[in-house]
């Protein structure tokens, strides 16, 4: 356990320097997740890594919490518009998962590899 | 003397311990109602938890950022979990490599979409300008949201509320949605998800399947730095 979560934090701790230092367009955790791709591809992954990993990851929804409240500060600001946004917001939604997923499956097509859809990934 | 009651409740919303655990309460009843309904998409237990608490914290009349001061215990930990979206990532490493350009292509056309979609529907429904600004980002993950609404003119605060919105969106349709198209290929499912509705979409993923999750961790990611390039462009582009 506390193997794992140290891993998980040197990793991010270097995607925050690294993103501050080079100014990049993406925040720190991101980079951090990255960079423990690298490491996995590398090295594979470890139980004590994997166990610390799943454990957090079954909860991710819950870690949301707090930044969403936030919404409270902004129930005003959201008055006049909130139809009209909620709305768009919505459709949005919608139009780009359609759109993702079926720019997916096309060039999947394109590309002849149509036929592995829905096979399950095999782990190396 | 007994102790009064608003003593004992001045004491508690000072310390880290009280909203810290209403916030762990809370979402575990709504997970709890969420299982009981058989996981209906409008159960969906963040848009519970974040209801109760909003309301809760206005009834008490308690400021944001009190709230925070305890709950940030329980923020601190999408870091590291972020990080660990490279183990299903990795995971499933064989089949991201046979579909590179696929996936890339994906992306670049689905994050397009998200900005281009909601600019014009928002101005077609009478959105004002300064909302659509802080609108356009709103399908990537919230720090690089507000930067990107930042540079682009808009308010990085509604940016913020806006990203958590279409997340709670995004993971509330997302089943609906793919059962109703007859969309099973978890990639793709995943990889729109991510797209379309960042980490809280991802979470939902998760839940849905591991491979969808890993897919949609790896668009949440790209898609962010997608969009840091493109949006800037594409709002000159709709004259923003």
């Amino acid at each position: 356990m506390l193997r794992g979560m140290t891993v998980l934090l040197v990793c991010q701790l270097i995607g925050e320097v690294t993103v501050r230092t080079l100014r990049l367009p993406a925040p720190g955790p991101v980079l951090g997740m990255a960079l423990l791709f690298g490491i996995l591809l590398w090295r594979g992954a470890p139980d004590w890594l994997d166990q610390v990993g799943q454990g957090l990851l079954r909860f991710l929804p819950l870690f949301f919490v707090p930044a969403g409240v936030g919404v409270m500060n902004h129930i005003q600001l959201m008055r006049t518009e909130w139809l009209a946004i909620t709305v768009a917001l919505l459709a949005s939604t919608i139009i780009t998962m359609i759109a993702t997923a079926g720019a997916l499956l096309l060039f999947l097509r394109l590309t002849g590899r149509g036929k592995e859809s829905g096979y399950a990934a095999e782990r190396d | 003397m007994q102790p009064n009651v608003t003593d004992i409740w001045v004491y508690l919303a000072q310390t880290p311990l009280l909203w810290l655990t209403a916030t762990l309460l809370v979402y575990y009843l709504a997970d709890g109602a969420y299982r009981r309904v058989g996981q209906r998409p409008l159960a969906n237990p963040v848009l519970i938890a974040v209801v109760v608490l909003v309301a809760f914290l206005t009834m008490t009349g308690t400021p944001y950022q009190q709230y925070f001061d305890g709950a940030q215990f329980v923020h601190f930990l999408l870091g590291p979990t972020t990080v660990a979206l490279a183990l299903p990532l990795w995971r499933y490493a064989g089949r991201l490599r046979r579909m590179l350009l696929p996936l890339s292509g994906a992306l670049l056309i689905g994050s397009l979409t998200s900005v281009l979609s909601v600019v014009v529907i928002g101005r077609l429904m009478g959105v004002s300008d300064a909302a659509l600004r802080s609108l356009a980002p709103k399908s990537v993950t919230t720090p690089i949201a507000m930067g990107i609404s930042e540079q682009i003119g808009g308010l990085p605060s509604l940016t913020a509320v806006l990203v958590i919105v279409t997340g709670i969106i995004g993971a509330t349709i997302a089943q609906d949605l793919f059962d109703r198209l007859r969309l099973n290929d978890q990639a793709a499912r995943g990889l729109a998800i991510g797209v379309a509705s960042h980490g809280i979409g991802t979470a939902r993923a998760l839940q849905m399947n591991a491979e969808a999750g890993a897919f949609a961790g790896l668009a949440m990611g790209l898609n962010g730095a997608l969009t840091a390039l493109l949006a800037p462009i594409l709002a000159q582009l709709l004259g923003l």
